[in-house]
């Protein structure tokens, strides 16, 4: 092979992989476009159906775009009796927050024990916590709900609300994960000038811990907010039903009306959504941080 | 979850000799801040668990007080409830359709937005939304699609020339309907998790297999299957877990007739149990029923976790 034709084997060999690596990145767009669209599809139609017409909510073709575009949909499901929104957003609300309240305070308080104190069967302790993170929640309900039944607390919001402020275990492991994260010379400069643990906990240690509590935070209110079997058995009267009952009764009593039902399903949903992508950065830092990357 | 463990006593500044007045203090110390979330394992985890294999022996609805039966309740659950065996039976199609798709549509859409692409944050938000909805509303969301004779669903199948399945409608496609709600709303949260460790896998790993010459399919089953396998087993024995407890999206699309869809073919093992409890107060039977599944849990997950030494891949030298 002459020099020549070797240089020129060279560069053809370059732009080919020049355009391989094109082209692996045009099918990697076009996959991932595709599984997006898939993912996004029903998620467009809960849109698009909220605002359509009913005699436009079942045809062959699908109709894509609603003539005309009904926003009162919205103002119909969330005033109708059957669908009490505004009651439904407080009461939702009420139990979210009191809860998440506990979740905090209680997780923190606990977590901070399990990070920087030395106790007799600490790592035992910790062992146990770790485990009934996987203990299937079956076990626990009826005795948990006899017991509630006993304190005379069924049909009240207590069953949802006083466990939160005991801890937790998922979220007690999230925060020892953070509170490990901060170096020990930190406390030791407070200690040495004469702190308290309790001040040290709560004056240097929670200020570091920000985005950690944050992420507790939130990840307790949404599940809150989409706890559907904690409300289903323990309220009992509608006047104090959170927003996903409030679906569930307005789906069984107004079953064939699918555009008020997306509408309100959507309003459901929209405040989760918004606070996932206010917190979006903090939530992936937080499964990071969990170490569940073994 | 090898590293989680590990106590944090490396750094604790270690003084020679410490009065017992003192370490008894600082025992003290610590148990007040652990306190709550002892009282909350003893009251909320250990007493409901203890109860439940009193209360699976009796005869108890709520109102008088348990009557001692001893094995009455599984005696019957075993062999006089043919519902049992049909929620069995549902739960574990559910289970063993759920958990093998949602892992792979997951772990396959982990692998792609692992690769250096440009808009990541937007797919990912894009496969995590799904996740965020309420069960309730995601239900209804897909009992609209899936409607038999209009959805969306089948007007796409007809549109490729498929025929058009009855889905929530119909015994055989109601449990294939809920899957792929689950799939929806399931993967994005185990998508996230094996992002996580994906990130975790050192760079270097990759470049030393391709200065090596192993192509990218070598890569992938000697270097990131391995390193992955602990998120594969953590998202295995959660979802596991998970499906066969599933019971929201059951009772919302099984409609609030007698059966539970079609032919019962949607009286998962929770719904089955749920009735029990809350609709008829039979407790006794419904502990048994719950007491029966954590059983089976338990020996799945010993099962895995024994398994896990022959597949799990576990870098003790790391960090």
């Amino acid at each position: 092979m002459s020099p020549s034709a070797a240089a020129g084997g060279i560069a053809l060999r370059a732009r080919r992989r020049l355009f391989r690596r094109i082209t692996a990145a045009a099918i990697q767009h076009l996959v991932l476009c595709a599984a997006g669209l898939l993912f996004a599809i029903p998620f467009l139609w809960l849109v698009i159906t909220s605002l359509k017409p009913l005699e436009q909510v079942f045809t062959d073709p699908p109709t894509w775009i609603p003539h005309p575009v009904l926003w009162s949909n919205y103002v119909e499901a969330l005033t109708s009796p059957a669908f009490p929104f505004l009651r439904l957003l407080r009461n939702t609300l009420f139990y979210t927050v009191v809860s998440t309240v506990g979740v905090v305070l209680s997780g923190a308080i606990v977590a901070y024990g399990f990070a920087r104190m030395e106790f007799w069967g600490r790592d035992v302790l910790f062992g146990i916590t770790l485990s009934t993170m996987m203990l299937p929640g079956v076990v626990t309900l009826i005795p948990t709900y006899i017991l509630f039944r006993v304190f005379g607390w069924v049909g009240s919001y207590a069953p949802l609300i006083v466990p939160a402020y005991f801890g937790s275990a998922f979220n007690i492991f999230l925060l020892r994960q953070f509170f490990m994260t901060v170096p020990w010379e930190l406390t030791d400069a407070a200690k040495v000038d004469g702190a308290s643990e309790l001040r040290i906990f709560w004056q240097v240690m929670l200020p570091l811990i920000k985005p950690a509590l944050l992420v507790v935070a939130v990840f307790h209110f949404m599940w809150a907010w989409n706890d559907f079997m904690g409300p289903l058995i323990y309220l009992d009267d509608a006047g104090e039903y959170p927003l996903v009952l409030g679906l569930y009764a307005f789906q069984t009593r107004h079953g064939i009306k699918w555009n008020l039902m997306m509408a309100a399903s959507l309003a459901v949903a929209f405040p989760i959504i918004v606070l996932f992508f206010i917190a979006q950065r903090y939530f992936i830092e937080g499964i990071t941080l969990t170490g569940l990357k073994g | 979850m090898g590293t989680a463990l590990a106590g944090p006593t490396a750094g604790v500044p270690q003084k020679a000799r410490r009065s017992t007045g003192r370490r008894l203090r600082e025992n003290l110390r610590g148990y007040a801040f652990v306190s709550p979330w002892i009282f909350s394992l003893l009251v909320f985890t250990a007493y409901p668990m203890l109860a439940s294999f009193y209360f699976a022996m009796t005869d108890y609805s709520v109102l008088n007080p348990p009557v001692w039966t001893g094995l009455q309740n599984f005696r019957v659950m075993f062999t006089k409830d043919p519902l049992y065996w049909k929620s069995v039976y549902n739960s574990a199609y559910y289970a063993l359709l759920a958990v093998p798709l949602q892992m792979i549509v997951a772990l396959g859409l982990a692998l792609m937005l692992n690769q250096r692409v440009r808009g990541i944050g937007v797919y990912r938000t894009v496969y995590y939304l799904p996740s965020l909805m309420p069960t309730v509303a995601g239900t209804l969301l897909w009992m609209l699609i899936l409607n038999p004779r209009h959805g969306l669903l089948n007007l796409g199948l007809q549109a490729i020339g498929l025929p058009k399945l009855g889905w929530l409608s119909s015994a055989t496609w109601s449990k294939p309907g809920l899957v792929l709600m689950a799939v929806w709303t399931g993967s994005g949260w185990i998508m996230l998790i094996f992002l996580a460790a994906l990130k975790e896998i050192p760079e270097s790993l990759h470049e030393a297999a391709m200065i090596d010459g192993a192509n990218a399919w070598q890569r992938f089953f000697s270097v990131t299957l391995p390193l992955l396998t602990p998120a594969i087993f953590f998202n295995l024995v959660m979802e596991i877990i998970g499906s066969f407890q599933v019971f929201a999206s059951a009772l919302i699309a099984g409609g609030s007739g007698q059966t539970a869809g079609p032919l019962n073919s949607l009286l998962m093992y929770m719904l089955h149990l749920y009735r029990y409890a809350f609709r008829y107060f039979d407790m006794g039977y419904a502990s048994a029923m719950a007491l029966a599944l954590f059983v089976f849990l338990v020996i799945i997950t010993m099962a895995l976790v024994k398994s896990s030494g022959s597949w799990v891949y576990y870098e003790t030298a790391r960090r």
